[in-house]
């Protein structure tokens, strides 16, 4: 099982990660995607769906659409905020997701406002002793 | 933890992710299932198929024993190793299982059915075998490898001894032969050229590797479905059940009205169906992205308010398309409409198969 998971981002119990984005927007943005570990189970994605921009999003709230050849998946947003980017390109090559799901296999980028990012989002080390848990 | 096939130490040492399928812990890929699925559509692959359940049926009166028991006809079985396709019935015409028949001798024929199905089908075939003093005797001492694709038989082929290569190739589509310790059958479930292979037991993990060794690719069981599907071919289960008959599951062609004079179980229910009309297994292709599944809803065109239900469904690798069977009433419309997720998506009734030897068969644009 594939589990690389980069020091820099931050995780949900659902498998998704948040990059903080500086210099975007008025509060900078977040980007949003699916972990490695994800994408390792899922096996490989055939197609993708991701929120308009410009929808506004509750944290929890089912947003995105991952399917692979056996079975589709959802996608929770991290945490409440407005679309203001989505990766096009997942539309005609799903496979970047399962290639590089921490790179050109991002999903969407967050407007967020600061209170809404000390969520209780994990640190790496966090999600890797959670990953741990869940394969006992 | 499931039942173990006789491959099941090499599919791990291969790196096989495993998944229980009906009882049963089994590869579902090696890695890629697109790769898996290209390979035996392009070049070679092979299937551990063990967990299916190989039974001998022997007796005097084996052939009489079968024309009830099978709706399709045995009788048309002239010629040693021939294999037939049919459905066991209950009376009311619902599907047991499918399965293939190999005809070995006048006293012997060789069923092979559905793993996940195993228990009811002895059940059903042994309590109905007493009448005919037929014996039935399950062969867990063999295994089965499913080797598939253009260049399936050629591969294979060169395990065997020189002077047996060239009868094995001579095989015709849907014939068997045993060859040494082998039965070696032209069948298979991918829509491609192959062979179906039962050896003993003992031997399967040598023949795999021997197999991967001529640079036959191991597939799991996510590329099995998908191959099965694009071929158009059913599944137990999904595509047909105790619930459904065959004219309603794609598969009066597998029902022998013919010759009038026999009788078998679920030939009077399938009568009165034939009269009835009613549902239809047909092939869906999906004009939008997106992926069918089985469950989704399908609505008819226009305003008939009539609606079906997808059986199988999936994303098609050599169409780059989502396509299904789905069993809906019969129409002459061929656009409709799927359910996604709460969102409608137009689909096409198309005839499957979709893909055969490699090639498209539907018109994708």
């Amino acid at each position: 099982m594939s589990n690389n998971i980069p020091g820099d981002l931050q995780y949900t119990k659902s498998h998704e990660w948040v990059r903080q984005v500086h210099g975007e927007a008025p509060n900078g943005a977040i980007e949003i995607g699916i972990t490695d570990h994800a994408q390792s189970a899922l096996g490989d994605l055939v197609f993708v769906e991701v929120p308009d921009v410009g929808r506004v999003l509750q944290a929890g709230e089912a947003c995105a659409v991952v399917e692979s050849v056996k079975a589709a998946s959802d996608v929770y947003c991290p945490v409440a905020g407005k679309v203001s980017a989505n990766n096009g390109a997942l539309a005609s090559k799903p496979e970047l997701l399962n290639e590089d799901p921490y790179g050109a296999g991002w999903l969407f980028r967050l407007e967020a406002g600061a209170s809404a990012r000390a969520s209780s989002l994990m640190s790496a080390s966090a999600y890797e002793t959670f990953l741990a848990e869940e394969s006992k | 933890m499931g039942l173990k096939t006789p491959l099941y130490g090499t599919h791990v040492q291969q790196g096989a992710k495993i998944v229980d399928f009906g009882g049963w812990d089994m590869p579902l890929h090696y890695g890629s299932q697109i790769e898996e699925h290209h390979a035996v559509r392009r070049d070679a692959g092979m299937f551990d198929v063990s967990h299916m359940a190989i039974v001998d049926l022997t007796g005097g009166r084996v052939r009489e024993f079968l024309r009830l028991l099978l709706a399709n006809d045995v009788g048309r079985l002239k010629t040693f190793g021939k294999a037939l396709y049919s459905c066991m019935l209950l009376p009311n015409g619902g599907v047991i299982d499918d399965l293939i028949v190999y005809y070995m001798s006048e006293t012997w024929y060789r069923v092979v059915v559905n793993a996940g199905t195993r228990d009811k089908d002895l059940a059903w075939i042994v309590k109905h075998a007493l009448d005919f003093e037929v014996a039935v005797v399950e062969r867990k001492d063999l295994a089965m490898i499913a080797v598939q694709g253009p260049n399936a038989r050629g591969k294979s082929a060169t395990l065997l001894l020189p002077e047996q290569q060239a009868a094995v190739l001579e095989l015709k589509p849907f014939f068997g032969a045993p060859f040494g310790s082998w039965f070696v059958a032209r069948t298979g479930y991918t829509g491609e050229d192959g062979f179906e292979i039962m050896i003993p037991a003992a031997e399967a993990a040598d023949v795999w590797n021997r197999l991967l060794q001529q640079g036959v690719k191991p597939v799991g069981l996510g590329a099995r479905d998908t191959l099965r599907l694009e071929a158009g071919m059913n599944l137990y289960g999904n595509d047909m059940d105790e619930n459904f008959h065959p004219l309603e599951s794609g598969l009066a062609w597998t029902v022998a009205f013919e010759p009038t004079d026999r009788d078998f179980i679920g030939r009077e229910a399938l009568e009165r169906a034939q009269r009835e009309g009613g549902r239809e297994l047909v092939g869906l292709l999906l004009e939008e992205r997106g992926v069918l599944r089985s469950h989704q809803k399908v609505l008819l065109g226009g305003a008939s308010g009539l609606e079906g239900d997808v059986t199988s469904g999936t994303f098609s690798p050599t169409l780059n398309r989502s396509i299904a069977l789905a069993r809906v009433p019969k129409t002459s419309q061929p656009a409709v409409q799927v359910e996604i997720r709460g969102k409608l998506h137009a689909a096409r009734i198309v005839k499957p198969p979709f893909v055969r030897y490699g090639k498209p068969l539907i018109d994708i644009s």
